[in-house]
């Protein structure tokens, strides 16, 4: 593909990292339209299912953005989704999927700036590695 | 007397047994057995053939102990328990005794997973002390442990090993109990090189008259050098090596190291002759067998009494 | 509970190459506990399976089903409705329901996703320990509540060896010694007496060395 925008999915913590991206948002700080924002209560209602479901529906790219280490709202959600966003790097490998497409972020609620900055970062990162192994494919993905 | 057991002979004329050990090579060829049992020959009273020690595979105690027979040595069957059920344990028994093989020592045996066939299945249907008691039902009542007759019973001297130093201390004296319980004539300790704690133990177990129920021999082990002894102290488990033996071996340039491990030997025989309970020395010189004779005739155990 | 581990995913797709409609069956018992082949981990296998496929271009169509468990028999029948739509079974419960699906469905074939490791108890979230070897004749109340079939290395009735060091077996650090663990319980029960009475050779037989065990009830059974 000569042109390809990624699709990125990014599960934001409601305390934390919505709250970046809303700060960025203020602020006037660009990033790219690429990445779609879904607010959860705290990054610890991820969990596997979902990072794979994203993959498996069309992102090219999904990644968990939580609180600090030690400062999450819901005491250590962010641990949890982190551990779990290694567990689904592990499978991705395994299947022949490369692990950079999951990824964990963590910030706090007045870094709009590192929100802004990793989205970016994120977006090129995905970019650099190409529409996912799941475009190669005829199937009608929707229907699942 | 309850069999023809050499070492039987030894201890029940109260002299100090010795006895040594053989290592069976991870071949076929016999010459290997006869060599290395040939340098033992008028020095001791029994020669322990292990049985696929750190369950590494060996020619069989068994085979080992009839070839050591054919040069017109004593051979002390091993059998442990991680190997063999209680019908190959037994069908061995009456084998080994059918080519006057009388003295055997039951043990549980290293776990598979130190050997070369960590995948194998670790049988261990009985154990040890349970193996004790078999071997005196089959030797003293003619009975299998399944409870027929046996035609022609084995007579067998049987031992067993004792670790005084292994965890926890308070468990080896209560230990040895149960194994005397369970019918043991004798018994074989890991080689000791903290004789305070060795006294400690056997301090115990005369305080409790086990010294008059069953016959034991100290198990001593020349250092070959520092080396050795720091890989003991470090990665073999059930070890207690002083800080003192290192010290000493350290002190010592690298050629003077075996001789010097051979006095500390010899001296500990002698500082154990002295403690009462103690019937004899088992001398474990592994890959080292030629240095037993001298050890045996330093210690002034030679020659080896008549019976 | 039993306790199994999922097989790795190559294993599972390799069995599973020469088919495009499957069934994946889930169970809501042990394998939920250790979180290893309950509904959890059915939505997951199916999503790795489809992503696998996407990259592969290949078409496979998951049917996903959990069953209150998969060794009754009332429960696999559930499955019946299913079974002539697809072309095989992959059960990621315990080898008790493997084989219950496959000796009802017997013109389908029936892959297992887990393996089945012991019968065990949690320790903490996450972390499942061997405790029963279902030897069939129970000892656990002369040994202080610790079992030395499961618990021991060597399952020795008479332990401990001569390997135990700090209170730890000899094949590995990460291994209680049982033997420790019994003598420390019999000591804060006052039992230590009984340290000292030998446990007898055991028979094996009702723990499977008699041939593969069955129960009937005789009141329960029709």
């Amino acid at each position: 593909m000569e042109h390809f925008e990624p699709e990125i999915v990014a599960f934001c913590c409601h305390y934390c990292a919505y709250t970046a991206a809303d700060m960025a948002g203020s602020k006037r700080i660009p990033y790219p339209t690429n990445v779609k924002i879904i607010r959860v209560p705290c990054s610890g209602k991820v969990d596997a299912i979902h990072l794979m479901k994203a993959l498996e529906k069309g992102a090219d790219g999904v990644y968990v953005a939580g609180c600090l280490d030690g400062d999450c709202h819901f005491k250590n959600g962010n641990l949890r989704a982190e551990a779990r966003v290694n567990r689904v790097k592990r499978l991705l490998t395994e299947l022949g999927w490369e692990p950079e497409r999951v990824a964990m972020y963590n910030m706090s609620a007045g870094m709009g700036e590192t929100f802004a900055r990793v989205a970016k970062e994120f977006t090129e990162t995905i970019r650099k590695l190409g529409p996912s192994p799941g475009r190669n494919g005829t199937v009608d993905r929707a229907a699942s | 007397m309850k069999t023809d057991s050499r070492l039987e002979k030894v201890l029940a004329a109260g002299e100090l047994a010795v006895t040594s050990e053989c290592g069976p090579p991870r071949g076929c060829r016999p010459e290997k057995v006869k060599e290395k049992a040939a340098l033992l020959k008028d020095h001791v009273d029994g020669i322990n053939v292990t049985d696929n020690q750190t369950a590494m595979v060996r020619m069989s105690s068994f085979a080992a102990g009839v070839l050591i027979k054919e040069i017109g040595l004593d051979p002390i069957l091993q059998m442990v328990s991680r190997d063999r059920n209680r019908l190959a344990m037994q069908s061995d028994i009456i084998g080994a005794y059918s080519f006057g093989i009388n003295t055997m020592l039951c043990l549980s045996g290293d776990h598979a997973k130190f050997g070369d066939h960590p995948m194998a299945q670790g049988v261990f249907d009985i154990d040890s002390v349970q193996m004790i008691k078999m071997v005196r039902q089959m030797r003293d009542q003619g009975l299998f442990q399944g409870g027929a007759k046996i035609d022609e019973p084995p007579k067998m001297f049987i031992g067993a090993a004792a670790n005084p130093f292994a965890d926890p201390f308070e468990l080896r004296v209560m230990r040895l109990a149960k194994k005397v319980k369970a019918g043991v004539d004798f018994i074989q300790t890991q080689c000791i090189f903290n004789l305070d704690k060795y006294e400690e133990w056997m301090k115990r177990v005369v305080d409790r008259g086990l010294d008059e129920q069953v016959y034991i021999l100290a198990g001593i082990t020349p250092m070959k050098s520092v080396g050795m002894a720091r890989y003991m102290k470090n990665k073999v488990p059930g070890m207690d090596i002083p800080d003192d033996v290192i010290k000493r071996l350290e002190g010592v340039p690298k050629e003077q190291q075996p001789e010097e491990g051979i006095k500390m030997a010899v001296e500990a025989i002698e500082r154990l002759k002295e403690v009462k309970g103690v019937h004899g020395f088992h001398i474990m010189a592994i890959e080292w067998e030629e240095k037993v004779p001298q050890i045996v005739e330093q210690a002034g155990l030679y020659p080896r009494p008549k019976v | 509970m039993i306790t199994a581990e999922q097989k790795p995913i190559q294993e599972i797709i390799g069995y599973i190459a020469p088919y495009s409609n499957i069934l994946l069956v889930g169970c809501n018992e042990c394998v939920t506990v250790c979180a290893a082949g309950g509904r959890k981990e059915v939505g997951l296998l199916a999503s790795a399976l489809h992503l696998n496929h996407l990259k592969q271009g290949k078409n496979i169509d998951i049917k996903e089903i959990t069953l209150e468990r998969q060794c009754d028999p009332e429960y696999v029948e559930e499955l019946a409705p299913y079974i002539d739509g697809v072309d095989a079974v992959v059960s990621m419960a315990c080898g008790c329901g493997v084989q219950s699906i496959a000796a009802r469905f017997k013109k389908t074939p029936v892959f297992p996703a887990v393996n089945t490791r012991f019968m065990g108890a949690s320790l903490s979230q996450g972390v499942w320990s061997e405790r029963c070897k279902g030897c069939g004749d129970c000892v656990l109340g002369l040994t202080g509540g610790i079992c030395p079939v499961a618990r021991c290395s060597k399952h020795l009735f008479n332990g401990p060896c001569g390997g135990t060091s700090n209170g730890q077996c000899e094949v590995s650090p990460d291994i209680e010694c049982a033997w420790q663990l019994i003598w420390d319980r019999l000591k804060e029960l006052g039992l230590e007496s009984r340290y000292e009475d030998l446990m007898e050779a055991k028979d094996w037989r009702p723990g499977g060395a008699g041939g593969p065990g069955t129960i009937i009830r005789e009141d329960l059974a029709k």
